[in-house]
């Protein structure tokens, strides 16, 4: 197929057309030293614009997409919503796993070509999440956050029509998957397609579904659910991030013997335990020495 | 007769002898705030579900969500967080004000939110010891919802635990909330009283 007819693609031309048309925020004077912390740490400078695109994003959710979410949640019952959800985040698996390599992270990788390879067939298509049950679990991936790995900073906020809140490096991440998803670039003619928009629309449906109530109370108690979305979208993206980052477990071969590694590992953490309370044994006794000095010395 | 080197060592391993229980004494108290903690949380957590399925009118339910919350949260420290930095630029009365309005505006939230969560489990995890203080992992699951990690972060563990904030998937509540208020004030003139003002009639609307 063209690419130009892939629903994403098409989506990010639309929003390089609209790059140009955007307004800034007035910084605060240089004199209220407050009101400039405050302003950088909300690290918006484009909030006009932001704020005129989520009130569009907001009305257009508030007519089509809710509805469609709150009619799929009525239609389909919570298994067959748990399905197509699994469904979905199987055919995200080959960018999820590109993105583990590139973030080197050998147990995540490990993690989602077993998911993908248990799930596509024992899990039938996708639809049960078996590789969780044998202890596969799921993991957050894209590309925005290898590029944060990689140490690549997020930016100024953004607020996107259809992707909704995002920054700079994770709008490129987001290019970056749908180029590389070899979904993208699989087959063509009618049916591939179709297929594709409806992938598509299941996605934003199901991700849509998926946070009806949150959402909802949001907008009931927060005073400024803009602002209070562009928090949580940042928060929330750091946590994702940091939990790569510190997930470090390694990955034993096949080939090596295990106890033996799981002793060694054993025996490293007894060392390494004891080493500390010698050390702090150390310490009272040097504390221990000075004073006992100190004594002698007030002594004579 | 001793020389002086080997009388310093032997005066330095007494103590030594002594440190070195004390090393673990005090591992095994940290782990005590930790299981404090835990137990406290589920302490709570177990009085929230009980809110949760207990029948009665609004009236009732508000009460009962206001005992806990003066009970389990320490709603002053939190409410003068999330007002960050116009806490001290606010007058006495408006910081009664605000502190009135705010254990108000929990109170409403709370109540508000209990009935999605009927039939919800919770399991508690273990809790790290941080600056903040004792972060206490739960796993959330409700009808209908995915699981979700809930993080209580609890100060003062080992005297009198108090939570002073709540982290649902890597979102803190208090952060956001401070975050809400901080981007209000900047759209209204920085006018602590308008944000009053704002409380007031959310607290009004959703109760």
């Amino acid at each position: 197929m063209s690419p130009a007819l892939h629903p994403r693609l098409a989506l990010a031309a639309a929003l390089l057309l609209l790059g140009p048309q955007l307004g800034c925020a007035t910084p605060p004077p240089s004199s209220d030293a407050d009101a400039v912390a405050d302003f950088n740490e909300a690290n918006d400078p484009l909030e006009p614009t932001n704020r005129v695109l989520y009130a569009i994003n907001n009305g257009l959710d508030t007519v089509i997409l809710r509805p469609l979410a709150i009619a799929y949640r009525n239609v389909f019952p919570e298994p067959v919503r748990n399905g197509i959800h699994n469904v979905l985040s199987n055919l995200g698996t080959p960018v999820e796993l590109g993105n583990d390599i590139l973030e080197a992270k050998p147990r995540h990788a490990g993690d989602t070509s077993m998911r993908f390879l248990i799930n596509t067939t024992v899990g039938v298509a996708g639809l049960f999440d078996v590789a969780k049950t044998v202890g596969y679990p799921d993991h957050d991936n894209d590309f925005g956050m290898t590029l944060a790995l990689w140490g690549v900073p997020e930016g100024p906020f953004l607020y996107l029509p259809v992707l909704g809140p995002t920054n700079p490096r994770d709008a490129v991440g987001h290019g970056v998957d749908v180029v590389g998803d070899p979904f993208t670039w699989v087959g063509q003619g009618t049916v591939v397609t179709v297929l594709n928009w409806t992938r598509w629309g299941f996605n934003i449906v199901d991700q849509r579904e998926r946070v009806l109530d949150p959402i909802d109370s949001i907008k009931k108690t927060a005073l400024d659910p803009y602002a209070t979305f562009r928090s949580l979208y940042r928060q929330h993206r750091r946590a994702q991030i940091e939990q790569a980052r510190t997930d470090n477990r390694a990955t034993i071969p096949i080939w090596f013997p295990q106890q033996a590694a799981a002793q060694q590992a054993a025996a490293q953490q007894a060392a390494a335990q004891q080493a500390a309370a010698k050390q702090a044994a150390a310490q009272q006794a040097a504390a221990a020495g000075q004073a006992a000095q100190q004594a002698v010395a007030a002594k004579n | 007769m001793l020389n002086r080197r080997k009388f310093i060592s032997l005066i330095a391993a007494l103590p030594a002898a002594f440190a070195l229980p004390a090393v673990f004494s005090r591992r095994a108290w940290a782990s005590a705030g930790g299981d404090r903690a835990t137990s406290f949380i589920k302490a709570t957590g177990e009085k929230l579900v009980a809110a949760i399925n207990a029948a009665g009118s609004i009236e009732q339910r508000r009460q009962v969500v206001g005992g806990i919350i003066d009970a389990d949260i320490d709603v002053n420290a939190v409410a003068r967080f999330c007002l960050g930095r116009f806490w001290r630029t606010a007058t006495p009365a408006q910081q009664q004000q605000y502190l009135g309005l705010f254990r108000n505006m929990l109170v409403t939230n709370i109540s508000l939110k209990l009935g999605e969560y009927r039939g919800v489990r919770f399991t508690v995890g273990a809790a790290q010891d941080r600056d903040e203080g004792e972060i206490v992992s739960t796993v959330v699951a409700r009808p209908n919802n995915p699981a979700t990690n809930i993080q209580w972060v609890v100060a003062n563990a080992t005297a009198d635990p108090k939570i002073i904030d709540v982290i649902a998937e890597g979102t803190s509540l208090r952060l956001t909330q401070r975050d809400d208020y901080a981007s209000f004030l900047s759209q209204h003139g920085n006018n602590v009283d308008s944000l009053l003002g704002a409380i007031r009639q959310q607290v009004t609307q959703n109760g």
